[in-house]
């Protein structure tokens, strides 16, 4: 797979996120780019586990929830500052990662899947009847960040849509950047070997369990992050964040744009939070257009939309 | 496959700008008419479209046509808070409905209160209006009001010493809060407090317990959805005596279709006066009004009126009523005109806001009504 040079991809990533404002209508399109920077967050970090290290997971959401919980609930119990608690909570994402890591990366293929989807629930499950702790189905306020007043004294002034939308902006690039990094380190090829065969990658000293894990505490601590920021940008959390529509949804972007391919992950994750804003009058046909759109991405470009589309662009098809 | 999109997405662009391009007074609707919540937003939507043509064909407001946007949030609160976004941002509407659920009201809220544009809950938490919020005001009643409507009744019958059995979901879980929270106040004990999670299948262990507690008078189960149904047939065949009281989340026919009529016999619920349009009496402030509704809606739909899509109709005529007095379209000037409203009958009860008091209903709204042979009948 060719990953061009990693300035090139980050260059066309932050000149999409300054240049796309001057098109904007209206605020309501600052946030739906909040969104997708959100959302194609928690997919880079799903490219990490699936993509370089070829594991699976369905839980992911559960981590998000995690990251979104502990902006909602460390301010007002410990008094922390939010942007504290979204260190705090990606701390605490990947402590669990690390724990829960170990035992279920010995499992493969759909046990591995399972497994994880079992987290999922479990952390869903907790937030939604740990009732007097996060106000269960009904939700919670989050403490606003704070940074918006902060630049407004400086003369900045941004309004809220603004303000996020560049905020979600820079983490993903910064996210992007780690992940490129990454990619073309030493953990990162080891990652990739382990993808393409664990035998021979074992063979030739990889040690495969430990690299599986760092894969799967990176992508727990992306997806933390992007829980985080969902939270602060909404005000407002409930349980489910951390539902597994949410991880399905996350794994859904991941493959529908390509799973080696971080521009090709972050696309996807554009096309399903945009597909919705979109089919507003079809409201009723949503899900019918995303399983089509799905089955479709699945039969024709089986590697997703991006990779598929840029080898056919080069002339080499499939 | 690519000229499809392409028509596709034209087709759609140039439905959007037709339609705006005859609005007047734009209202904006978010409610959950898909999804585990499509029960409570179905109806609402359904309520609304129906109600603005009604208007639109009778002249609109103030002799301006109405044109309604609605979005399907699937109750997700993340979707509502974009959704309620687009509404202000994109669509500039003046007032917002919606919100069916609690967790979509918070979202929506925040939009509203710092926009600055009205905006009228379909959701029960007490929460919304408490504190008050100066663009946000809700239409259905509390679950305290129906914790107070349900100790009245026990309080009249002598019942002092209560079980209660409550769903674990956003409903069962902060009515149960509730009802203990006022208990005390009606002299009423709870003496067992057993819980389910809505997708259990049976309930025999708790009321088990709550058979063998001692002095139990009577049963109260705050819920929605099937769990009360569930209850109610697993009281009837542990045989257990005392009366049971429902929540007003389960009054539609639905629940005794699904209880059977056998069982649900003599169960005492607090609901809205839509329930019992046959039987009000000729005088009732809330006869014409719901009547009229129920028999517009059911010959529109071929279905029954629901107490849900009740909350949207007293909503939009809220909303309708608050634009027609403002003579204006200037969202602050609607919320004035909004807490202005005095006496406005609706199907769910009475309206009087103020600026203390944001939903402007009282107990007199509810209505104690008795499931007898398959039926309602309100219990005086």
């Amino acid at each position: 797979m060719n990953m061009q040079s990693k300035w090139t991809q980050i260059a066309i990533l932050v000149a999409l996120i300054v240049i796309l404002p001057v098109f904007f209508p209206s605020g309501y399109y600052y946030r739906v780019g909040a969104l997708i920077f959100v959302n194609a967050l928690s997919v880079v970090g799903l490219v990490i586990l699936i993509g370089f290290a070829g594991q699976i997971s369905l839980g992911h959401a559960g981590f998000a929830g995690i990251g979104a919980f502990s902006c909602a609930l460390l301010p007002v119990h410990f008094g922390l500052h939010p942007a504290i608690a979204v260190l705090v909570g990606a701390l605490l994402s990947a402590l669990i990662a690390g724990m829960i890591g170990r035992p279920i990366l010995r499992l493969q293929g759909y046990y591995l899947a399972v497994a994880t989807l079992g987290f999922g629930v479990l952390m869903s499950m907790v937030l939604t009847n740990e009732r007097e702790l996060t106000g269960g189905p009904d939700g919670m306020r989050v403490a606003d960040l704070g940074l918006r007043e902060v630049l407004r004294d400086m003369g900045l002034k941004l309004s809220g849509g603004e303000f996020w939308y560049a905020m979600c902006g820079l983490v993903l690039v910064i996210g992007v950047w780690v992940a490129l990094n990454l990619y073309n380190s030493p953990t990162g090829r080891a990652m990739r070997a382990l993808h393409g065969s664990e035998v021979a990658a074992r063979t030739v000293g990889i040690d495969v369990a430990s690299k599986k894990l760092q894969a799967f505490v990176i992508s727990a601590i992306y997806a933390s992050v992007a829980g985080s920021l969902l939270a602060l940008q909404n005000g407002f959390i409930t349980p489910d964040v951390a539902g597994f529509m949410h991880s399905i949804e996350m794994v859904t972007m991941t493959v529908l744009g390509g799973v080696g391919s971080i521009l090709g992950a972050i696309l996807g994750a554009a096309i399903l939070t945009l597909l919705p804003q979109v089919l507003t009058v079809f409201a009723e046909y949503e899900q019918l257009v995303l399983g089509a759109v799905m089955i479709l991405v699945m039969i024709f470009l089986p590697r997703g939309l991006l990779p598929s589309i840029a080898a056919k662009l080069r002339g080499r098809g499939e | 496959m690519k000229s499809f999109t392409t028509t596709a997405l034209a087709t759609l662009i140039a439905v959007g700008a037709v339609s705006a391009a005859q609005a007047e007074i734009r209202i904006g609707v978010s409610v959950a008419a898909t999804g585990p919540a499509a029960f409570l937003g179905d109806p609402e939507a359904k309520t609304i479209e129906m109600l603005v043509e009604e208007l639109n064909a009778n002249g609109g407001i103030n002799g301006e046509q109405v044109e309604l946007i609605v979005y399907d949030d699937g109750a997700d609160p993340n979707k509502a808070r974009t959704f309620a976004t687009r509404l202000v941002e994109d669509d500039e509407v003046v007032a917002i409905i919606g919100g069916s659920t609690t967790g979509t009201t918070m979202s929506i809220m925040d939009v509203a209160q710092e926009e600055g544009i009205p905006f009228i809950s379909l959701a029960g938490a007490i929460a919304i209006i408490d504190p008050v919020r100066e663009y946000v005001f809700k239409t259905p009643h509390t679950d305290r009001m129906a914790c107070e409507k349900i100790f009245t009744d026990m309080q009249a019958r002598g019942i002092s010493k209560v079980g209660m059995i409550s769903g674990t979901d956003g409903f069962g879980a902060s009515m149960q809060a509730q009802c203990k929270d006022v208990a005390g106040n009606f002299g009423v004990e709870i003496v067992a407090d057993e819980t389910y999670g809505p997708q259990d299948a049976d309930m025999t262990p708790q009321l088990t317990r709550i058979k063998n507690t001692d002095g139990v008078q009577a049963l109260l189960n705050p819920g929605f959805g099937q769990g009360p149904a569930i209850v109610t047939r697993n009281v009837h065949q542990l045989g257990i005596e005392q009366p049971l009281y429902q929540s007003h989340g389960v009054a539609s026919d639905g629940f005794i279709k699904l209880a059977g009529a056998e069982a649900a016999e003599g169960v005492r619920l607090p609901g809205t006066a839509l329930l019992i349009a046959e039987l009000l009496q000729e005088g009732d402030a809330q006869r014409e009004v719901v009547q009229g509704y129920k028999a517009a809606y059911e010959a529109k739909y071929g279905e029954s009126v629901s107490t849900f899509g009740g909350y949207a109709h007293d909503a939009f005529a809220l909303m309708v009523d608050a634009i027609a007095r403002a003579g204006s379209d200037d969202p602050a000037e609607i919320r004035n005109a909004l807490e202005a409203t005095a006496g406005l009958v609706g199907t769910t009860g009475t309206y009087t806001f103020s600026a203390q008091d944001h939903l402007g209903l009282d107990l007199s709204a509810f209505r104690m009504l008795e499931i007898t042979n398959g039926g309602w009948s309100a219990v005086e």
